[in-house]
């Protein structure tokens, strides 16, 4: 990079300087780079903001997020529906991914033969590189008539006297969207959290072990608390495509913009409606609602990453303060 | 004709710069859109120095799109407001072909036929079974299964969905009261499938399931489709020929922005509508805006006979005569455009 730099016109004739030169240009060009990502995010939230600015007038921030209210022909917006719908179909997939992914990632890295890794492995990245309307037809003729005839009256059986497992089956709704969800972003969770078992110190595993740890054992006490803050960090990951996940989603919850306390109820989640109902939206309010939705989103993201990182943080501290 | 055509091209051979093709965008509504490419297709051979491009991006985008000026000319399954007609006064809607939209159904009957208050009785949620009273009465000598009805709607916002609602909305003053009508509403019940594909998918698996869809993908995809009592009080299939009649049967306003469901005539499909392209009465840029005119002359006339192979209804005879006056006062520049007479 120096030498190549040293030969532009501009650089001076010393070979010290012309390295200084370079250096500067170097991290002028680091600098344009970070800033751009800072830039474009501010782009994003100023253009968002100035187009969602009209709904927030006429609707009132506080009414618009928390109204229940979605009709476009009167006029009335309001955003729960949407921000409830997202939050619980991404919280199932976390819930169903999670415990899969870290089984899944343990079994690579520590319990399985070495051999099955390579197909395995291969299976996953697939899963990971599946387009999301696959994946949303997929949900739809078979995901979908699945959970109807089968999941929702097991569930139903089973867990009947909890308020999430009550109502008529019908297979759209917030459980199917969560489980297609979860099939989604298991490949994210599970890649990220096997390099995090990998990156463990041998030392570690190997101390368990000598303490006449068995196996398990030894996952326990020494490979899981080492990994906690990598497998939040990968969880993170998975939440932030399930948070953004729109065709999918829009094929399998039932696009109804109400609050369930059931998972078996049909709902609808923020990128849904947005995607749905731009096109052919034609009133400016309506428009402007949609993109105080996407706002809402962002800080939806934006609130739950926060949330995430500093439970990265407390535990990694946690786990210093115990070694 | 054929001498027309070869002074047209002449001219806009003059006009442009030798050997450049006019190129005229649009962008707009995407239940036409597979018509208007066959068209653009089509007119090549007849004028082949101009081409077309369009973008379907939904009707509220074609709409936003000529009132920002960035397109030539707009296409809408719906016509204007006044409150969006208001900021583009000088643009003229041409009605090029007509839809409709039908119900199709996932229960073993062999035929079905529906009355404008049962359709609103079951989108409103009040009759929720096949085996109701007033269905019964619909269909004598049919075996109705005693299940649920299941709803079905279209989730993203779409001209069917605001024909549909339109029909609704004239039929049942309690649908007009609680819902009204849009490309996006409130539904009081049901489920919502994306385009008409969703609806159709959702339709197919759900037991005892209703839907509404369009006629050319109901027809393309053999759907069983419900015959409706239109305002005549007789039950029709929905056909291209039915939805045609239900544009002859119209009293229709100077701007062409009439809302033909629900009409008047014995063989009249109740659920039909205009698609429109939107264009200015009065072109800005002299050689997009005459190959426009002239596009537009030749999509009502010879353009016509693609359509019913597609599965869109052509205009009935007494429209097009009224569009082709409403062509000949267009104008470029102020100056309006010769058209040849019809044939």
């Amino acid at each position: 990079m120096a030498a190549s730099l040293a030969r532009l016109p501009t650089a001076a004739p010393s070979p010290r300087r012309s390295r200084r030169a370079g250096d500067r240009l170097w991290s002028v060009g680091l600098v344009a780079a970070g800033g751009a990502i800072l830039l474009v995010a501010g782009l994003v939230i100023l253009v968002l903001g100035r187009a969602a600015a009209p709904a927030f007038h006429a609707l009132g921030v506080g009414r618009f997020l928390a109204g229940q209210d979605w009709d476009p022909v009167s006029g009335a917006f309001g955003a729960l529906p949407f921000i409830y719908g997202t939050l619980v179909t991404s919280a199932v997939a976390i819930l169903v991914a999670l415990p899969v992914a870290v089984g899944l990632s343990l079994f690579l890295a520590e319990m399985g033969p070495p051999r099955l890794r390579p197909p395995v492995a291969f299976a996953i990245e697939t899963l990971a590189s599946i387009p999301s309307v696959i994946y949303g037809l997929w949900g739809l003729f078979v995901l979908v008539p699945w959970v109807r005839t089968t999941v929702e009256p097991l569930l139903g059986r089973l867990l009947g006297w909890l308020p999430l497992f009550t109502g008529p089956r019908i297979g759209l709704g917030y459980l199917s969207a969560g489980l297609i969800l979860a099939v989604m972003i298991l490949p994210t969770i599970a890649a990220v959290t096997q390099e995090v078992l990998r990156s463990i110190p041998p030392a570690l595993k190997e101390g368990a072990l000598a303490l006449g740890a068995t196996r398990w054992e030894m996952i326990r006490i020494a490979v899981l608390p080492t990994a906690r803050a990598g497998i939040l960090g990968a969880t993170l990951l998975g939440l932030g495509r399930a948070l953004g996940e729109t065709m999918a989603v829009t094929m399998v919850i039932g696009n109804a913009p109400e609050i369930h306390a059931s998972l078996f109820a049909a709902g609808y989640s923020l990128p849904a409606v947005i995607a749905n109902e731009f096109a052919e939206a034609t009133s400016p309010l309506h428009l402007s609602a949609l993109a105080a939705l996407a706002l809402v989103l962002l800080g939806v993201t934006l609130v739950l990453n926060s949330a995430a990182r500093v439970l990265v943080l407390l535990t990694s501290r946690r786990l210093g303060e115990a070694s | 004709m054929l001498k027309t055509v070869i002074a047209g091209a002449l001219m806009a051979a003059g006009l442009a710069a030798a050997g450049e093709p006019v190129l005229v965008t649009g962008a707009g509504a995407t239940f036409p859109f597979p018509l208007y490419s066959r068209w653009f297709a089509d007119y090549d051979k007849v004028r082949p120095d101009v081409r077309f491009n369009y973008q379907s991006i939904g009707s509220g985008g074609g709409i936003q799109q000529i009132t920002a000026g960035t397109v030539d000319f707009g296409a809408s399954d719906a016509p204007l407001t006044d409150e969006q007609l208001g900021r583009i006064p000088d643009v003229v809607h041409v009605p090029t072909v007509l839809g409709a939209v039908v119900l199709t159904y996932n229960a073993p009957m062999p035929s079905l036929r529906l009355t404008p208050e049962i359709v609103a009785g079951i989108y409103l949620g009040r009759i929720a079974r096949w085996d109701d009273a007033a269905i019964a009465a619909a269909n004598p000598g049919v075996a109705l299964p005693a299940e649920d009805i299941a709803v079905v709607h279209r989730s993203d916002g779409s001209g069917t969905t605001n024909i549909f609602t339109n029909y609704l909305s004239k039929v049942s003053p309690e649908w007009k009261e609680k819902v009204g009508f849009a490309t996006s509403v409130r539904w009081p019940t049901g489920l919502g499938g994306k385009g008409n594909e969703g609806v159709t998918g959702l339709v197919k698996q759900t037991p005892g399931a209703i839907g509404y869809v369009e006629l050319a993908y109901a027809k393309q995809n053999g759907l069983p489709m419900a015959a409706l009592r239109n305002h005549d009080g007789r039950f029709v299939a929905p056909t291209i020929a039915s939805t045609s009649e239900a544009a002859a049967g119209v009293e229709m306003p100077a701007d062409y922005r009439v809302s033909i469901t629900d009409a008047r005539g014995p063989g009249a499909y109740p659920i039909a509508s205009f698609t429109y392209l939107l264009v200015h009465r009065d072109a800005r840029d002299p050689v997009r805006g005459e190959a426009m005119i002239r596009f537009l002359w030749w999509a009502i006339h010879q353009g016509q006979a693609a359509a019913a192979p597609l599965d869109y209804a052509p205009l009935p005879r007494a429209v097009v005569e009224r569009v082709e006056r409403t062509l000949r006062a267009l104008t470029v520049q102020g100056r309006p455009v010769s058209l040849a007479p019809a044939r």
